[in-house]
Parts: C-alpha cells; sequence; structure tokens
C-alpha cells in the first residue's frame, strides 16, 4: 500500500497532540495514538503520528541513523509536515528515534537555557515494549506518589543520563516513547530509579 | 425571595441587535457605502490600513462602516481577520526610489534632484471651517503638469556620497526579517521588529513620543531629510517560476529623519538616521515612526537609555492600540469575586485598625 | 477539510492547524516545565486582548469533537463574557457544552477553580491577565526573566514581608503567588487566595493562557503548588462566616450581593453550578424559596441544536464533593 499520512488531518492531529499531552502531563501511564496513517517501512507509524502532530517548517527534525538513511523517509516526513531536517542534534526541536539502541546520548541534543529552558529537543523513541508495573520507579510531577513502569529496551546508559539530565532542570530534553500504538511520557520533571 | 441575575445569553442578542440599530442611525438619511468610506475618508482608510497591518482599502472601508467610524475598532476587524489569511510569502523588498511621487518634501536642502513637490497636504491651509462643504458640489479641477519621470534619489544617498551618515547595512537575504505576529517578542528586539511594532502601532502613542523626544526626553536633533508619497510596485518571487513577478501597487508614505550623532572613540561624527513608513498617506504617523525608531537605536550608537522613547521594552509592550484597549476595557469585566476578596481584607484592616489603638493606627497609615 | 471547516468557513474551532500546532507544542513544553512561561506567538483574535485570548487559543488548540466544554467567569456561567466565549465554540467547534462541572471534560475559566473537585479526565484552562508573577515588582521582562532564570524571588519574598510588617498579615487576596514543583514562582491568575489550595495535588491538568503577554504555562497533575509564606505567617485562606444564602454550602467562596442601599446583603455560591447541584438535591439556605430551581433557575444555555441535553439529575443523588481545603490555616470574614 502507499504511504500515506492522516486521512482527517484536523482530528486525527487532535487526538495524537491529546495523547501526548496527557502522556507527558501524566508520567508512568500508557496512551493510546489513534490514528490511521502508514509511513514507509522504516519508519514506525507512532513516530510518524507524533511528528505529523508536531512538527512543521519552524521546528527542524533530527532523524537517526536508519532513518535518515532512507530517502523514502525523508521525503515522505518532508513532503507531510513541511520540517527542515537537521543533522545536528543541538538545534533539533524534535528528534525521532526508531530504534534504542540508535539513540545517541542525551547531552547531544538541545536542552534550553536558564533564561528559555523551553528551547530544548523533544525526543520520541520507538522501542519494543512499554508497559505499567515492573522495571522503572517513576516519581514527580504528574505522578501520585510513585508509578511503576517498563519500558524495553532502553537506549543505551539511558538510566544514568537520565539522572543528569534531571538534574539540568528546568533545562533538559524531555522524551516520549512508543511502542504497540502506545505512548508514554517522560518529562525532565520525572525521576526515574531501577527496581 | 432573591432572584439572582440571569440571562446573559438573551442580553448579548439584543445588544448587538440595538447595536446594528445605532450604527444605522436615522433611516431617512441615505445609508453609507463603502465605495464612499473608501474615496471621501481616505485618511481614515488608510490608518485602518496601517494598524491594521493589511494593505486592503475595500476591507478597511468596511470594517470603518461596520465600528461606526471607530478607529480602533475598525483596526480590530482588520486585524483579526488578518489572522486568519494563508501566508504564501515575503515580497521583495520595495524600492522607494522609483516612487512615482505625489508628494516629496525635504527640509535640509532647499532644492534637490527630483524636486520639491508639495503635492495634496493640509499644511499652508488655513484651518478655517468650510462651511460651503456643507453643500454638496464638485471641487475646481487641480491643475495638471507632466509627472516627473526622473528617479528621486533619497536624500540620504546624497549624503552618504560624503560619508556623513551612517550607511545603511546590506540586506542579508540569508536572514530573515522577523515578524511579531508569528514569533513571540522577545527582549531586546532587532531594528526589523521594531519597526514592525511602531508601523502597525498606535498613532497617537507614537506621536506622543516622538514629541517627548523633542522636548528633551531622549533627545536625537532631528531634521526632516525627506518625505514621499506616492504609489510603488509590489514584486513577488514564486518559488516555481524563480523569478519577480507584479503584485500590484500600493501607496507608501515614507520619511527618513536625519539625526545628529556625535561620535564615539569607535566612529568619527556622523549623521545617522531614523526611518518611519505608512500603508497610504500617513505623514504624521511616518514622522513620528521616524523619530522613535531613532530614539530606540540608543544603545546601538552607546546613548544613555534614560527616556521612555529610548526603552524598547516600554514602547514596543505598549504601542499597539489593540492590546491596549483590550486590557483597558476589560476592566469592565465583572471582577466581583476579586472585588470580594478585597471587600473582606479592607473590612478586616478596618476593623483591626480601630482595635488597635493610637500607636498601630499611626504605623497602618503610613 | 473536515465537514466543519466546509461549514462554517473556518477551521474546527477557529484557529488554523498551524497555530495549533504551535500552541500545542508550548503547551507540551509547559508541562514538562511547570509553572514556566512558555513564550508562544499569540495570535490576534476575533475577541478582545484582556478577555480571555489566551485561554481561547489554549482550549481551541486542545479541543476536539468529542469534548465537552464548559466556560465560567467569576464562578458563574451566565456571565455575559462566558456565554460570549461558550457561544464561539458552539459555533466554530460544534462541541457540546454544559454548565455542570461534572459533565465537563474541558473548563475554561476566569478568576475561579470549580468548587467540585476536578478529575483526571478534565482539563481546566485559566485566562491569564498578567502572567508575570514578579510584574508588578520589577516591570521589565529582560530582568524578570533573569530572576526566573536564577530562581531568585527574595523580591517577592520582601514585598509578603513588607506586607506583614505594614499590617499584620499579607495583603494580598488574590493572584496570591505560588510556588510551582519546589522551583518557579508562578501567578495562578486573579483567582482569590482561596482557590490556591485546590491548584496544588490537583487531578486534573491545569493550563494557562495569557494572550495579550504572550505566554502559556502549565501545572500538571499531582504537582506541589505552595502558596508563598513564612514560618511565623502561614499562608491562610478566607472563610465565611454565613453558610450560603441559597444552598447552605460552608466552606466555599461566597459572593457578597447588595439587597437594597441600606446596607442589606447576602452572601451566595460564587460557583453557581455547585450552588444550582445543592439545591436539586434539597439543600435549602435561609433565603432559598421551596421550588429547587427557584429562584435563580437552571443555567440551562441554549447555543442552539448542538447543545448536549442537560440529564436531569436525580434529585436523591449526593451534592458534589468540594474539594478539600489544604491551608495551613483559616482566616475568618464577616
Amino acid at each position: 500500500m502507499a504511504a500515506h499520512a492522516f486521512a482527517n488531518p484536523v482530528f486525527d492531529a487532535q487526538r495524537v497532540f491529546r495523547a501526548a499531552m496527557n502522556a507527558l502531563s501524566r508520567p508512568g501511564t500508557l496512551q493510546t495514538l489513534d490514528c490511521d496513517i502508514a509511513p514507509p517501512a522504516s519508519l514506525p507509524a507512532e513516530l510518524a503520528a507524533l511528528a505529523l502532530t508536531l512538527a512543521d517548517h519552524e521546528t527542524p527534525l533530527w532523524l537517526d541513523a536508519t532513518l535518515a538513511g532512507s530517502r523514502e523517509v525523508t521525503d515522505y516526513l518532508r513532503f507531510h509536515t513541511g520540517t527542515p531536517i537537521t543533522a545536528n542534534p543541538r538545534e533539533a526541536h524534535f528528534a525521532l528515534v526508531s530504534d534504542p539502541a540508535l539513540c545517541p546520548s542525551l547531552h547531544s541534543f538541545a536542552r534550553g537555557t536558564p533564561d528559555y529552558p523551553d528551547r530544548s529537543t523533544t525526543m520520541f523513541v520507538h522501542t519494543s515494549r512499554i508497559s505499567v508495573g515492573d522495571g522503572l520507579i517513576l516519581s514527580g510531577p504528574g505522578i501520585r506518589g510513585t508509578a511503576t513502569m517498563s519500558i524495553d529496551p532502553l537506549p543505551p546508559a539511558f538510566a544514568r543520563e537520565w539522572i543528569a539530565n534531571r538534574a539540568l532542570f528546568p533545562c533538559g530534553v524531555d522524551v516520549l516513547f512508543t511502542a504497540n500504538g502506545m505512548v508514554t511520557g517522560l518529562p525532565r520533571t520525572t525521576m526515574m530509579e531501577a527496581r | 425571595m432573591y432572584v439572582a441575575v440571569k440571562g446573559g445569553e438573551a442580553a448579548i442578542d439584543n445588544a448587538h441587535a440595538l447595536l446594528d440599530h445605532e450604527r444605522r442611525g436615522d433611516p431617512s438619511v441615505p445609508e453609507l457605502s463603502v465605495a464612499q468610506i473608501r474615496e471621501q475618508m481616505t485618511l481614515l482608510v488608510d490608518r485602518v490600513m496601517t494598524e491594521g497591518s493589511l494593505y486592503d482599502p475595500d476591507l478597511a472601508a468596511l470594517a470603518l462602516k461596520q465600528a461606526r467610524g471607530d478607529l480602533i475598532e475598525a483596526v480590530f476587524l482588520v486585524r483579526a481577520f488578518r489572522t486568519t489569511l494563508p501566508r504564501f510569502g515575503t515580497s521583495e523588498p520595495i524600492d522607494t526610489d522609483t516612487m512615482r511621487a505625489i508628494r516629496r518634501v525635504s527640509a535640509i536642502y532647499k532644492d534637490l534632484p527630483g524636486g520639491q513637490v508639495l503635492g495634496p497636504t493640509f499644511d499652508y491651509t488655513h484651518r478655517l471651517i468650510d462651511f460651503a462643504l456643507a453643500a454638496e458640489g464638485e471641487p475646481e479641477r487641480p491643475a495638471e503638469s507632466q509627472a516627473a519621470s526622473e528617479v528621486m534619489p533619497h536624500v540620504a544617498s546624497l549624503l552618504d556620497g560624503e560619508r556623513l551618515i551612517e550607511r545603511e547595512p546590506a540586506a542579508d537575504p540569508n536572514i530573515p526579517v522577523g515578524d511579531l505576529t508569528r514569533e513571540p517578542l522577545d527582549f531586546p528586539a532587532g531594528r526589523d521588529l521594531r519597526l514592525q511594532a511602531l508601523a502597525r502601532g498606535d498613532e497617537g502613542f507614537v506621536l506622543a513620543l516622538g514629541y517627548s523626544t523633542q522636548r528633551g526626553f531622549g533627545r536625537t536633533h532631528p531634521f526632516t531629510g525627506e518625505i514621499r508619497i506616492g504609489d510603488v510596485e509590489i514584486e513577488f518571487v514564486p518559488e516555481e517560476l524563480g523569478f519577480a513577478v507584479p503584485l500590484g501597487e500600493m501607496t507608501l508614505t515614507e520619511c527618513e529623519m536625519v539625526t545628529q550623532f556625535t561620535g564615539s572613540a569607535a566612529q568619527p561624527p556622523q549623521f545617522t538616521r531614523g526611518y518611519g513608513l505608512a500603508f497610504g498617506r500617513g505623514e504624521r504617523k511616518a514622522m513620528a515612526m521616524a523619530l522613535v525608531d531613532r530614539a530606540l537605536r540608543a544603545r546601538e550608537f552607546g546613548e544613555e537609555v534614560a527616556a521612555p522613547a529610548q526603552d524598547e521594552e516600554f514602547v514596543l509592550s505598549h504601542c499597539d492600540n489593540l492590546q491596549a484597549t483590550g486590557f483597558v476595557e476589560h476592566l469592565k469585566l465583572p471582577h466581583y469575586v476579586d472585588f470580594q476578596a478585597e471587600l473582606e481584607l479592607v473590612r478586616r484592616m478596618r476593623a483591626e485598625h480601630e482595635a488597635g489603638g493610637q500607636t498601630d493606627a499611626l504605623e497602618a497609615a503610613e | 477539510m473536515n465537514e466543519h471547516a466546509q461549514a462554517t468557513g473556518y477551521n474546527f474551532a477557529y484557529l488554523d492547524e498551524q497555530t495549533k500546532r504551535m500552541i500545542r507544542r508550548a503547551i507540551l513544553k509547559g508541562i514538562a516545565i511547570p509553572g514556566y512561561q512558555v513564550p508562544f506567538a499569540s495570535r490576534e483574535m476575533p475577541m478582545p486582548y484582556g478577555w480571555g485570548t489566551g485561554g481561547v487559543q489554549v482550549t481551541a488548540a486542545i479541543l476536539g469533537p468529542d469534548d465537552v466544554l464548559k466556560v465560567i467567569d467569576q464562578g458563574s456561567d451566565d456571565t455575559t463574557n462566558a456565554v460570549s466565549i461558550r457561544k464561539f465554540f458552539a459555533r466554530t467547534a460544534g462541541v457540546a457544552t454544559t454548565t455542570k462541572t461534572v459533565e465537563a471534560t474541558v473548563i475554561q475559566t476566569r478568576h475561579r477553580v470549580p468548587e467540585t473537585a476536578l478529575r483526571s479526565d478534565q482539563v481546566l484552562v485559566y485566562q491569564v491577565p498578567i502572567p508575570e508573577p514578579l510584574r508588578y515588582l520589577e516591570p521589565r521582562e529582560t530582568e524578570t526573566r533573569k530572576l526566573h532564570a536564577l530562581g531568585e524571588y527574595g523580591l517577592m519574598h520582601v514585598k509578603l514581608y513588607e506586607d506583614i510588617a505594614r499590617h499584620g498579615h499579607v495583603a494580598t487576596t488574590y493572584a496570591y503567588p505560588v510556588e510551582v514543583a519546589g522551583r518557579y514562582v508562578m501567578d495562578p491568575s486573579p483567582v482569590p487566595k482561596f482557590d490556591n489550595p485546590k491548584i496544588d495535588d490537583c487531578e486534573a491538568l491545569q493550563l494557562f493562557g495569557a494572550g495579550r503577554e504572550k505566554r502559556i504555562y502549565a501545572v500538571p497533575p499531582h504537582t506541589k503548588v505552595r502558596s508563598l509564606d513564612f514560618e511565623d505567617h502561614p499562608f491562610r485562606v478566607q472563610t465565611f462566616k454565613d453558610p450560603c444564602a441559597l444552598c447552605a454550602a460552608e466552606g466555599v467562596y461566597l459572593d457578597e450581593v447588595v439587597l437594597d442601599d441600606r446596607g442589606g446583603r447576602m452572601f451566595v455560591c460564587s460557583d453557581t453550578d455547585y450552588c444550582e447541584e445543592r439545591r436539586e438535591a434539597g439543600h435549602r439556605g435561609h433565603l432559598a424559596g421551596d421550588d429547587p430551581l427557584s429562584p435563580v433557575g437552571r443555567g440551562r444555555v441554549a447555543e442552539g441544536d448542538r447543545v448536549r441535553e442537560e440529564h436531569k439529575s436525580d434529585s436523591a443523588s449526593p451534592s458534589p464533593r468540594p474539594s478539600p481545603h489544604r491551608g495551613e490555616g483559616e482566616e475568618a470574614l464577616p
């Protein structure tokens, strides 16, 4: 089947945005990404949905090696969002990571400045499995007490880098993890420890 | 038994109907047409276009009719319409050297290439009410002459020959021109954004600020280098063509103020510039804008920022009449929840004051 | 192009998709940095600045066709500006509207937090006039930005302490500054300080929009929101001596209604939906009549055929629970 974007851009984008908003405001929960799209094979539909919803010509986008190496993927994203694709993670508003193993160090992305901590990269990372319970203990804004969640696999050295990212607050990156039509959020405020 | 106030919805509908009724006025008087406003209230239409940031005389005239002649309300209508328009791109910079001017005056040279052209101006009219205008009648035909076909070089370029005036930096096509309607303004703002804010800014506010610089609050020793009013062509380069195509013409008023600069350790003394531009015929606005533009360049020239007109946060945050009128007029909205909180505080503090005796009373009164 | 756009000539919820994306990005940043004011390219809306353009833009950016919208001003659904904004969305988005807090999924508010505790499936959108809590102490954006960057809030503490030195207590009664998640000092918008405890550890996401000042900020659910105070002068909320004259509610914020020019006055719930729900459930204040819906009447809003049919609630149903107060103390009002 030919690659296609949102069938109904207005309402699909609204639903995907609400899922992302809920994910980021309630870490430790899973939100459904409900939309019908067919991106090129190497681009997971969850990542494509988030990019179509949030990226446009004002937001440079960074792609991991697999995605950046696919002409189909870059054409699809450029055509449907108008987003400039950047090779420099420091100037990326958004980053798409299709495989945690390909995720570079969090430090390579924009973390904002003390004056403008919002000038930071939001990362969308696709992984194999996300589920509530086991693994990670999360706490911070959006969580009543603590929440437990499993993200499998995490990018290499993520747990350690996340502690450093948390320490940069109010600067830092925010991450949305996706898998199996679901999304979960890890805003820079979330404290994470392995069980 | 108590009956609370209800029926906001019905009140709003009725108020709108009454507003329409009042706008029309006495139905025995013929209704104004949009064309009449556009052709006979031209300066008002021009001002709505300038402060509304949209060059469309018909729309501005219609907005004035709908707004019953209230200028800010008309600007509001135009601006709210403007935000919904798709952006196709940015035009090529206009070239005012090629303006077909109906008015062009310089106060710093007696005569200059291209000549002084007085044009239609109120300047030397005696401000006596012309009671003959109360009756209808056609004015006399003005005298005609051949349009000056020669290019009118800007006065500043004459001074530039001797390096007596600062050079304008050459336009860099790689640096996008800012747009404060599409990006949040942050400080310090570039001159592009300052000029945009001033061009959209309220004429009265910008006029008062310009005036304040003349009275010593941020003095710049200005001379009117030149004012020119006339038509210029707008060109646009569509991506698919790759060359400029004309989109049409617009009438503009441009003012360049020549102001003094004593020089610094790094720069020899020279004249500096302030720039003003308005849609249509907006001479007062363009002049005031040029004064304030120059005052806002204080930091660039190492001048002390002491006066309101030099303070970009003050000027840019307050020059927009829609923002100003919205926030001033929002005081009409109910505030009884907060007032209740204040009421109780004042009652309590008065009670404490009365209970507190003389010494406390004195302290509280300070 | 969606059906709605074809019908009205405007996009769903008025804003174009590019503008919505820009606002949505700002909302996500606001959630990630609680209490930090995210600059956004606020658009010129078809209603005046200062009349809720920030809240309207936030609402327009999050609203979907299945949402149920409630709009309040001063706690009431029937104040003219609330009616006007509700009509705007009924017309441009065709969404269902309601006056009942429990039915709404999105609540846009000016100056109040509803008395009924909010749920996790609800979003509260505040209209904000001056988002900068330090603005009246330091008018310059360039300065206040530095102070926030440094987390330097001494100026605010000095101001509050001067109040105490002069009056014996803090003299700020609304827009009372709060510290969010231990970092940013935030203006909760001009809600009476009575409402501050409801902002703390709230189940619902709270979004704040300031259109004229071009700022969006957020308080995620379950986030610590502390009203600034001092150990020896803990934060206190207002309490009222008498219950609501119509529904007999206690522990809620009351409006003072002047009954005559001889000093006669009564106190009634500022949250009109809360008051009506209680009267429907049979609660009676000393000035209420016998008819549960009279004298104030149901706040049924007629917005044409798109209005959601309001459920007639079972008169035996319990009245909504007021959200708990987490204030350290109370100060009595007459």
